[in-house]
């Protein structure tokens, strides 16, 4: 009998077990590392500085316009390394499936994982699966590892920063958060926002190639541009200064973003990057983003400043600044 | 105290609109509203249309802010 | 026109301020009622742009913030010994600490708590789960009062038995009224809520201007709505006028929406009410008509009373009437934050004290 669900038994070790692992697993994620099924993946590397990241997945719904938690599991860990100057090369997949879960969800899922992985040319090379009983899971949690590395001259870090630095940010902002929030219970509101969800080592690359002067990197993933570039100057001697009208958004995640009571400098991004480079190189970089399909509407937000240090300023669209914080406790839709 | 941004009305079935807010539609109930219509900007709080939006005294508002500033 | 970015103009912004400049010479306190306003003036960081002379107060105007601590301990403790029902509330309501926890704590204690983004919400969760009782817990002003009672018919028209709600509805001109009585603040004028005169009307605010000699403009939520009625509430007081004025006139008219107040009245009455911070006001509180016993969350369920006390020295109180800002709390920034709230007004992103964290005063 083939069966059409998730079954405990799945993640028991036994037969049903190794079928899934064959037929969906195998399968899709194909290469000479998986392919043994050995307790380890055994690889060389031929370099000195290696890039080592892990993100657990758990997204509430695992299909959304724009992706799913599958493609999130796979961009999200390839941007960890990206950012940091690193080109991803392997990864590890884990799974915890709460039992009932449609096989053929899990089957798309899981071959979302394997094309975007292809298609970003990085293998998945070990991997785990476990089932838990119905009701102590949300459907399915991913956990992806990742290994990438660093080339010779490449270094990069918040230390680096300096004032009169320049912060770039690589397209418009929002979209994860709203195409989410639109799918979720007692939302419901029709839109044409999808996830940017994306993976970003090759716009990474353009970058890097074309400019020696940027300093740090980060994806503003959870918490939003807001928290992350709060992020990059709470425990400096620096502090930002940001335009407003500056930040690439689009109309839709304004809307949304009005009805529901929501700020989008806090909105989840899961194909974004911000940049801070030198003054000198800031055209540069930006063009070079611009020339990248995932960086076509890059642009420059902000500078660095001296004062206030650790700080974030926001200058408002109307020309008054405040200071602009980090995001606190979930952003929930508001009466008020 | 109360958030409510504006809306337009594309849609009516019965006492339920569809509001378009830059690009994005969101159903809301109309029990508080006379004689809504479609095309009608209205205010949106918690899921209700709880006034409409004047377009005159709209533009009659900038113009007075306008002359203000000359 | 769409109503949001024509009234968001950098150059114009400026050139209102400018203005505000111009004419302002007298030492003028302002109350803004409304949160929405305490937040947008924060968020655009328009404190900081006005004449020194010019002082604005934040006033009781977030519903979350004026619940009683009472009220929230009430629900709290309900939550705590009752695990069979669904609460279904505004995401404000979440995270705002009652004596010794918050819904959000109690959800994660196993309570079954739902964020709405409308009344209307709590219907759906209702025909979803025939099987359970839903509550819809609910606070706000009269902006959100015709919501709820609506929301109350449609219960009733449709038959939905399952649904209940427990209301603490609060009406904004007697909180006003007692605030001038007090004799404890020094305002000279107000800015009264758009959307809460959206549906009572202008008409509401008559006492301002004739037994206590205050003038007040009704304004709009966008940074020019809240520039222009500063400068219309200046300039009256800078001429010795003493009026109601509307500044959102888009929205607002003198008579209000008819039919929210219809509404509004068919299913609730006036009571008394307990404000946090202010104590218990006459006739500043809406309760659920006899009619409406069946929806009457009150009726159906023992809720329980809760214990009306304040956290240690919290000035939450003084804040909410405009005795003291937030700085002037020892609690704030230090013990008290958006994290870590001490009293409802670090809760609530309307609250006094979060607009003040979190847009900071930093001299520019």
């Amino acid at each position: 009998m083939k069966q059409e669900r998730i079954l405990l038994s799945h993640g028991s070790g036994g037969k049903l077990s190794y079928q899934l692992i064959h037929d969906i697993f195998l399968k899709a994620f194909k290469n000479e590392h998986l392919a043994p099924l050995n307790d380890q993946a055994i690889f060389n590397l031929s370099a000195s500085r290696l890039a080592f990241t892990t993100d657990s997945y758990v997204v509430n719904p695992i299909f959304f316009p724009g992706g799913d938690i599958g493609k999130l599991s796979i961009c999200g860990t390839i941007n960890d390394l990206a950012v940091g100057g690193a080109e991803p090369l392997y990864l590890s997949v884990s799974f915890i499936i709460e039992e009932g879960i449609l096989m053929e969800d899990l089957k798309m899922i899981v071959d979302s994982m394997a094309r975007t992985a292809s298609h970003a040319r990085v293998k998945i090379v070990t991997g785990d699966t476990k089932v838990v009983e119905r009701g102590k899971g949300d459907k399915l949690f991913i956990n992806t590892s990742g290994i990438g590395v660093v080339k010779e001259g490449i270094n990069l870090s918040p230390s680096l920063i300096r004032p009169g630095d320049i912060v770039l940010v690589s397209g418009s902002i929002g979209e994860h958060g709203i195409a989410i929030m639109t799918h979720r219970e007692g939302i419901q509101m029709e839109s044409q926002v999808e996830s940017d969800c994306a993976a970003l080592h090759e716009l990474v690359k353009d970058m890097i190639s074309r400019s020696n002067g940027i300093r740090t990197m980060r994806d503003p993933t959870r918490g939003g541009l807001a928290t992350t570039l709060n992020e990059l100057v709470i425990s400096s001697e620096y502090g930002m200064l940001i335009k407003e009208d500056d930040i690439p958004m689009k109309e839709e995640v304004k809307g949304a973003c009005e009805i529901l009571g929501f700020d989008p400098l806090y909105l989840a991004n899961e194909g974004k990057l911000i940049a801070i480079v030198s003054k000198d190189s800031a055209s540069a970089v930006l063009e070079a983003m611009k020339e990248n399909p995932l960086g076509r509407n890059a642009s420059i937000i902000g500078t660095i400043v001296s004062e206030p240090r650790g700080k974030v300023l926001l200058e408002t669209s109307i020309g008054n600044r405040s200071i602009l914080d980090m995001l606190s406790g979930e952003q929930l839709p508001r009466i008020c | 105290m109360c958030l409510g941004i504006p809306g337009k009305i594309i849609e009516i079935s019965d006492i339920m609109a569809k509001v378009d807010v830059a690009g994005v539609r969101k159903e809301v109930n109309l029990m508080l509203m006379e004689n809504p219509g479609i095309g009608d900007y209205v205010i949106v709080h918690a899921g209700f249309a709880i006034q409409k939006v004047d377009e005159e005294e709209a533009l009659e508002t900038l113009k007075i802010i306008n002359d203000l500033i000359l | 026109m769409k109503y949001i970015d024509e009234f968001r103009q950098k150059d114009i912004a400026q050139g209102l301020l400018e203005k505000i400049h111009k004419i302002s010479t007298k030492n003028i306190h302002i109350m803004e009622i409304c949160g929405t306003h305490t937040h947008a003036i924060s968020k655009y960081g328009l404190r900081s742009s006005l004449p020194s002379n010019i002082r604005l107060i934040s006033g009781p105007g977030c519903p979350v913030c004026v619940t009683s601590m009472g009220d929230i301990n009430r629900i709290l403790g309900f939550c705590k010994k009752e695990k069979d029902v669904i609460i279904a509330t505004f995401g404000d309501m979440m995270r705002v600490p009652g004596t010794d926890s918050s819904l959000q704590e109690q959800r994660a204690m196993g309570s079954d708590i739902r964020v709405v983004y409308s009344p209307l919400g709590a219907l759906d969760i209702a025909r979803a789960n025939p099987e359970k009782e839903v509550i819809l817990y609910a606070v706000g002003f009269e902006t959100t009062v015709p919501t709820v009672a609506a929301t109350i018919l449609t219960a009733r028209e449709k038959n939905i038995e399952n649904f209940s709600a427990f209301t603490l509805h609060k009406l904004t001109p007697p909180a006003m009224k007692a605030l001038m009585d007090s004799g404890e603040l020094d305002l000279h004028g107000f800015i009264c809520p758009g959307h809460v005169t959206a549906i009572i009307g202008a008409n509401a605010y008559r006492f301002l201007t004739e037994d206590y000699r205050a003038p007040c403009v009704v304004a709009g939520f966008e940074p020019l709505d809240a520039i222009h009625g500063l400068y219309m509430l200046i300039k009256q007081l800078e001429e010795g006028r003493v009026k109601i004025e509307i500044q959102y006139k888009r929205v607002v008219t003198w008579e209000g929406n008819r039919k929210a107040q219809k509404i509004m009245e068919e299913v609730f009455e006036i009571c008394d009410s307990n404000w946090r911070g202010i104590g218990m006001i006459p006739m500043s509180g809406l309760r659920l008509k006899e009619q409406f016993s069946d929806f009457n969350a009150e009726r159906k369920f023992a809720i329980g009373e809760g214990v009306n006390e304040e956290s240690g020295s919290c000035s939450c109180g003084e804040i909410l009437r405009g005795i003291l800002t937030p700085n002037q709390c020892s609690f704030f920034g230090k013990t008290c934050t958006p994290e870590t709230p001490v009293g409802p007004c670090m809760v609530s992103s309307e609250g006094t004290c979060a607009a003040y964290y979190k847009y900071g005063t930093f001299n520019f």
